[in-house]
């Protein structure tokens, strides 16, 4: 009998079932491990994205380019909006598998503010940019600049839904396992909008104020 | 010890679930919050800075990025080496090498297009900046 698992520490080879000898893996790896799928499918889509926005950056058509447009401090605020809330995610997470319903409606209370608040401040940067006419059809850059920004804000709208549906769900189902698998799938989510966001700020508004 | 050797579900501490994951849980999302915090403040410094050499900076701002994405990976989704993690890390890798793929030979395939069949980068540049049709 082959065990391709890698042995623990003083504990015999034999002694520990190899994952093909046990049989299918609990549903809650199995759904978390195809949800990270999900999220790295996402990722690879946000990749095209941000190619599409390189290779056309500098094709402003005669238009505002982002060193005129984007605003530095609305940009910091909103990532440390985002960061805290992913803290406070991960806090929400120790809350679940604690059981403790309070701190669980607090930190996803937190969360959903600041996720809330980084979404307020980019329809604000949105609209004022909108309102100094450059619309996505004002050139290639803007288009593209729309097209990626404004995908990640649609994103982080969708886990503000996802995030109050699963209060419901604890609320009046209580942690049972379908619910506590949601939850870690939310949390995967959302800390995975944050690294997209890191190379969005990186990207777009750093090296965009730059140039 | 007759637990099965599962991988370790992406997004779940190593932590063993006693009474002391609360704390240490939460000291392990602190140094993240921490590291993620400084190396935020870090990036928008090195781009309005004067100090550094200018080329450079791209580059510096990309490092900061990749450490960043490393320590929220790390601290936040529970993404480590361990050998309970190794369908999460392999999963991981093949989308970093797709990303990889798409961005460098968008990027690559653009700048040869450019340079070899319209015009040379800069009147390029000054087309696409000014709007105007040769």
């Amino acid at each position: 009998m082959s065990s391709i698992a890698v042995p623990f520490d003083g504990v015999p080879d034999d002694a520990v079932p190899s994952a093909s000898e046990a049989g299918p893996a609990p549903k809650r790896i199995v759904v978390a491990f195809c949800f990270w799928i999900f999220l790295l499918s996402d990722i690879v889509m946000f990749s095209a994205l941000f190619a599409a926005y390189a290779v056309i950056v500098r094709a402003t058509a005669g238009g505002p380019t982002g060193a005129e447009l984007f605003n530095q401090v609305s940009v910091a605020i909103e990532t440390a909006c985002l960061l805290a809330s992913s803290y406070t995610c991960g806090l929400m997470s120790l809350a679940i598998n604690a059981r403790r319903r309070a701190g669980t409606y607090l930190f996803a209370a937190v969360t959903f503010v600041l996720g809330a608040a980084f979404l307020a401040l980019e329809i604000r940067e949105f609209a004022g940019m909108i309102a100094s006419g450059a619309t996505p059809q004002r050139s290639a850059f803007l288009s593209g600049f729309f097209t990626l920004v404004g995908c990640h804000g649609l994103h982080v709208a969708v886990g503000l839904i996802w995030l109050t549906v699963m209060m419901a769900q604890v609320a009046i189902k209580g942690f049972r396992a379908t619910v506590e698998r949601r939850l870690l799938c939310f949390a995967l989510f959302w800390h995975a909008l944050d690294i997209i966001w890191v190379w969005l700020f990186t990207i777009v508004y750093l090296m965009g104020v730059r140039s | 010890m007759t637990e099965p050797r599962y991988d370790r579900a992406p997004g779940e501490s190593s932590i063993p679930s006693d009474m002391e994951e609360g704390t240490s849980g939460l000291l392990i999302y602190t140094i993240g919050l921490v590291l993620a915090v400084i190396l935020t403040a870090t990036s928008f410094w090195v781009a309005n800075t004067s100090l550094l050499w200018g080329p450079g900076i791209p580059l510096g701002l990309a490092v900061l990025a990749v450490a960043q994405m490393g320590v929220h990976l790390v601290f936040f989704l529970h993404i480590t080496t361990g050998s309970d993690n190794t369908n999460n890390v392999l999963a991981l890798a093949f989308g970093v090498l797709i990303v990889v793929l798409v961005v460098a030979g968008s990027l690559v395939i653009m700048y040869d297009l450019n340079h070899n069949m319209m015009a040379p980068g800069e009147m390029m540049d000054m087309q696409m900046q000014h709007g105007t049709r040769p």
